[in-house]
C-alpha cells in the first residue's frame, strides 16, 4: 500500500461531511459525541506513520494483498471483445473486499480504548470479516443480523458464532439488512462508552463515508498500477457494483483524477425498475436521510423507507453512501441497474468461462461489463472490481438455475 | 416569544413540573388517537407529544416501534397527523409534534412547518435532527412560529449543550439516560448532572425524558425539571385501557415536590 493512501484529498467532504448536499450528520445528539471522537482520531491517524505501517503490514500478511488483477480472456468474447480484467478482491482472506474497512475500523477501536465491536450485517460477509478481525485482535463481537437473513445465510452465523462473536437476529420491520443496521444504532446509544460501531460501508453520519472509503482505496490503488503495467494504459471504463457503494467508491478513487476514466456503478435492479422490486437507489430514489446521513434513498411519498429487493442479499439496502449521490449529481460517476437476471448469466458466464465463481454482487458489475464492452468494442478496457466470491452464494445458485441438486436429493 | 412559554410558566407558579405525555399518531387508530390524547389532556396532560409514526425509528424500544409499525400497517399518512394535533387544540390541549427528519424533509420543510401551525401545532421535537443541520428548519420554524425543542444527552459536551440551548425554542428535552425509549425500573442517575449542566448555559425550561413509568418516578424528576416527558408508558396503558388513570398517577407525581425556584 502506498504511504498516502489515507491521506486526505481533493474530494473530501466539508469538516462536517457534506459533499454538496448530500452526507453530513442526521443522527441523534447522543451519539454526536461518539462520531466526533472518532473524526479526531482517524484524522490523526490517516497521516500517522504508525498507524500506516501497521495498516499496511495487515492488509499485506493477514489479508494477503496486493490481491491480483486477472485478464479475462474468454469472458471478454462475450463483451464485444473488450478487453476485461477483473479486480480480486475475492481472494483477499473472508473472500471479498469488506477485510480492508474492518482491519482500518479495528485498529481505530484499539486506539480509541473501546473493547467491544459492533455491526450490521446483510449477507453475512460484513459480518463474517468483521467477526475475523475482533478474534485477531481481541476485541468483544456482536453482529446485528435480520432473522430473514440468518436463515437465508445459516452457514454465515456458524462462520460468526466459530470466530467467537455473539449473532443476535433482529426481528424488527422487514427483519433484513435495514433492520440490522437500526438495531446496531439502537445498541451503540445506549454502550457507546466503550464500544465501536464498525459500519460495513461508505454510508452513515461522518466520518463514515470518508474513513470507509479511505481504507477501500487501496483497491483502486492497486488497479491503476497493476493495469498500467500489465495493458500499457489507464482503462476506459471502471465498473463495480453498488449497495450501500463502498467497493465502488474504493476503486473509483484510484481513477478519479483520470478524467478520461468513465466510473460506472452497478446497481441492483431485482425484478426490473418498473416491477417496483428493486435496489436502485441512486437510478430510482429520491433525497432523504437514513441512518446518518442525506443521500438518495428508496421511499414513498410519506418519507417511509421502503424495502429493497435483490436477489444479492448485499446489494439488498435502501440507501446509498452520500459520495456516490455526489458522484451522481456532478457526473462524474454513472449508474446503472442490472436486473437479477442479468447478474445471474453474468454469475454463470463467470464461472464456465475463466473458473472463477463471482459473488452475486460482483456479478452485477460484470452484467455492466458485459453491455458497456458491446458499447466500446475490440478497442475497449474495462476493469470490474470482483468484489467477492461466490461461495456464499451456492444456495441461491442451487435454486436459480435448478443444477440438479434437488433430483439427487429425491 | 415561545409559543410554550404560557404551560411552563403557570407550572412554575404552581410550584411543579409540566406533565408532557407522547402518543404515536395513528395508533392504535387515526380516531383511536385523537380519542385517547384528549384523555390525556382532560386527565392533566399540561403538552402532548403527538408522534409521527415513523419506518425506522432508530431512538426507540420495542414499545414504541411495535405502536408506530401498528400504524402504518393500519394505514397511517402523514397527511393525518395534522388533523390529530387539530383535535388536540380543539380539546384544549398543547400540541407538539415529535417526528424523525425524514417524513419532514420529504413532505418540505415549510410546507410541513405552515400545514403543522395551521392545524394549531405550537412545535416540533426532532430526535435525530442536530441543530447543525437544521438552517432550514430554523428558517421555517420561525417564519411560522413554531418552537424548537432540540435534545441534549449526557454524551453532550459543554460546547453543544450551549449550541443545542442557543437554537432551541420553547424547551430543551434532555434524555435522561444513553438509550432508546422505553419503562425503566430506574430512572436514571445521569439526569439530575445533566440538567444543573444545561441550567448553566440558558434559562429555558428542561424537560427531561426516557424511562418514566410511574407517579413516584415523575416526582423524582419533577423534583430538578421543569417538564417531565412519559412515552412508552402511555402507549402500553392504551392496551390495558388505564390512559386516565395513568395521566392522573403522573400529574399527582409532578406535583408531589415543589421544583427549584
Amino acid at each position: 500500500m502506498s504511504r498516502g493512501q489515507l491521506a486526505p484529498t481533493p474530494h473530501d467532504p466539508d469538516d462536517r461531511g457534506h459533499f454538496g448536499p448530500w452526507g453530513g450528520r442526521f443522527m441523534p445528539e447522543a451519539l454526536i459525541a461518539a462520531v466526533d471522537e472518532l473524526a479526531a482520531f482517524y484524522e490523526k491517524a490517516r497521516v500517522d506513520p504508525d498507524f500506516l505501517d501497521e495498516f499496511s503490514r495487515l492488509l499485506r500478511d493477514y489479508a494477503g494483498r496486493p490481491s491480483l488483477l486477472t485478464e479475462a480472456k474468454k469472458f471478454a468474447e462475450h463483451a464485444g471483445g473488450a478487453r476485461v480484467f477483473l479486480k480480486r478482491e475475492d481472494l483477499n482472506h473472508t473472500g471479498s473486499h469488506k477485510i480492508n474497512n474492518v482491519l482500518g475500523q479495528a485498529l481505530l477501536t484499539k486506539r480509541m480504548g473501546k473493547k467491544r465491536v459492533i455491526a450490521e450485517t446483510g449477507a453475512g460477509q460484513h459480518g463474517v470479516a468483521t467477526a475475523t478481525a475482533c478474534a485477531l485482535m481481541g476485541l468483544d463481537c456482536v453482529i446485528y443480523m435480520g432473522e430473514v437473513d440468518t436463515q437465508r445465510q445459516a452457514l454465515n452465523v456458524a462462520r460468526m458464532r466459530l470466530l467467537g462473536a455473539e449473532v443476535i437476529p433482529v426481528t424488527t420491520g422487514a427483519r433484513t439488512l435495514k433492520d440490522a443496521i437500526n438495531e446496531a444504532l439502537r445498541d451503540w446509544v445506549a454502550n457507546v462508552e466503550d464500544t465501536h460501531y464498525l459500519l460495513g460501508t461508505a454510508a452513515g453520519p461522518h466520518p463514515f463515508p470518508v474513513l470507509v472509503r479511505d481504507f477501500h482505496r487501496v483497491i483502486g490503488v492497486e488497479a491503476r498500477q497493476q493495469l498500467l503495467e500489465q495493458a500499457g494504459r489507464l482503462p476506459d471504463v471502471v465498473v463495480a457494483c453498488v449497495g450501500g457503494g463502498s467497493n465502488a467508491i474504493g476503486i473509483f478513487h484510484g481513477f478519479i483524477d483520470d478524467p478520461s476514466v468513465r466510473l460506472v456503478g452497478i446497481e441492483p435492479g431485482g425484478d426490473g425498475l418498473d416491477s417496483g422490486r428493486h435496489g436502485a437507489t441512486l437510478t430510482a430514489g429520491t433525497p432523504g436521510s437514513l441512518h446518518g446521513a442525506m443521500s438518495y434513498l428508496l421511499q414513498d411519498e410519506d418519507g417511509q423507507v421502503t424495502e429493497a429487493h435483490s436477489i444479492s442479499a448485499g446489494l439488498d439496502y435502501p440507501g446509498v453512501g452520500p459520495e456516490h449521490s455526489h458522484l451522481k449529481d456532478t457526473g462524474r460517476a454513472e449508474y446503472w441497474p442490472a436486473t437479477d437476471a442479468e447478474a445471474m448469466e453474468a454469475f454463470a458466464l463467470l464461472s464456465r468461462t475463466e473458473g472463477i465463481i463471482p459473488a452475486i454482487e460482483s456479478s452485477h458489475a460484470l452484467a455492466g461489463a458485459l453491455k458497456i464492452g458491446r458499447e466500446l468494442g475490440p478497442e475497449g478496457l474495462i476493469v470490474v472490481n470482483l468484489s467477492g466470491r461466490g461461495d456464499k452464494d451456492m444456495d441461491t445458485a442451487i435454486n436459480w438455475f435448478g443444477l440438479g441438486v434437488r433430483e439427487d436429493r429425491a | 416569544m415561545s409559543r410554550l412559554e404560557g404551560v411552563f410558566a403557570r407550572c412554575r407558579e404552581e410550584s411543579r413540573a409540566a406533565l408532557i405525555g407522547y402518543l404515536p399518531a395513528g395508533f392504535p387508530t387515526v380516531e383511536g388517537s385523537k380519542d385517547v390524547l384528549r384523555t390525556m389532556v382532560e386527565a392533566g396532560c399540561d403538552v402532548v407529544e403527538v408522534g409521527l409514526p415513523f419506518s425506522d425509528p432508530v431512538m426507540d424500544g420495542p414499545t414504541i416501534q411495535r405502536a408506530a409499525e401498528r400504524a402504518l400497517r393500519g394505514g397511517f399518512r402523514v397527511r393525518d397527523l395534522f388533523g390529530v394535533v387539530e383535535s388536540v387544540a380543539e380539546a384544549g390541549g398543547k400540541a407538539v409534534v415529535m417526528t424523525y427528519w425524514n417524513p419532514v424533509l420529504r413532505y418540505g420543510v415549510d410546507a410541513f412547518a405552515r400545514d403543522l401551525a395551521a392545524a394549531g401545532g405550537l412545535g416540533l421535537i426532532t430526535p435525530d435532527l442536530v441543530p447543525d443541520e437544521a438552517l432550514e428548519w430554523i428558517s421555517a420554524s420561525e417564519a411560522h412560529d413554531l418552537d424548537r425543542i432540540f435534545l441534549v444527552a449526557p454524551s453532550s459536551t459543554e460546547e453543544r449543550i450551549d449550541l443545542t440551548a442557543r437554537s432551541s425554542r420553547g424547551f430543551l428535552y434532555a434524555t435522561s439516560v444513553m438509550g432508546v425509549t422505553g419503562a425503566r425500573d430506574v430512572v436514571s442517575t445521569a439526569a439530575p448532572a445533566l440538567v444543573r449542566r444545561v441550567r448553566e448555559h440558558t434559562d429555558m425550561p428542561v424537560g427531561v425524558g426516557l424511562g418514566v413509568r410511574n407517579g413516584a418516578q415523575a416526582a423524582e424528576l419533577a423534583a430538578f425539571a421543569d417538564g417531565v416527558i412519559v412515552g412508552s408508558a402511555f402507549v402500553s396503558a392504551v392496551d390495558t385501557d388505564s390512559v386516565a388513570a395513568l395521566t392522573e398517577e403522573l400529574a399527582q407525581g409532578v406535583r408531589a415536590v415543589p421544583t427549584p425556584a
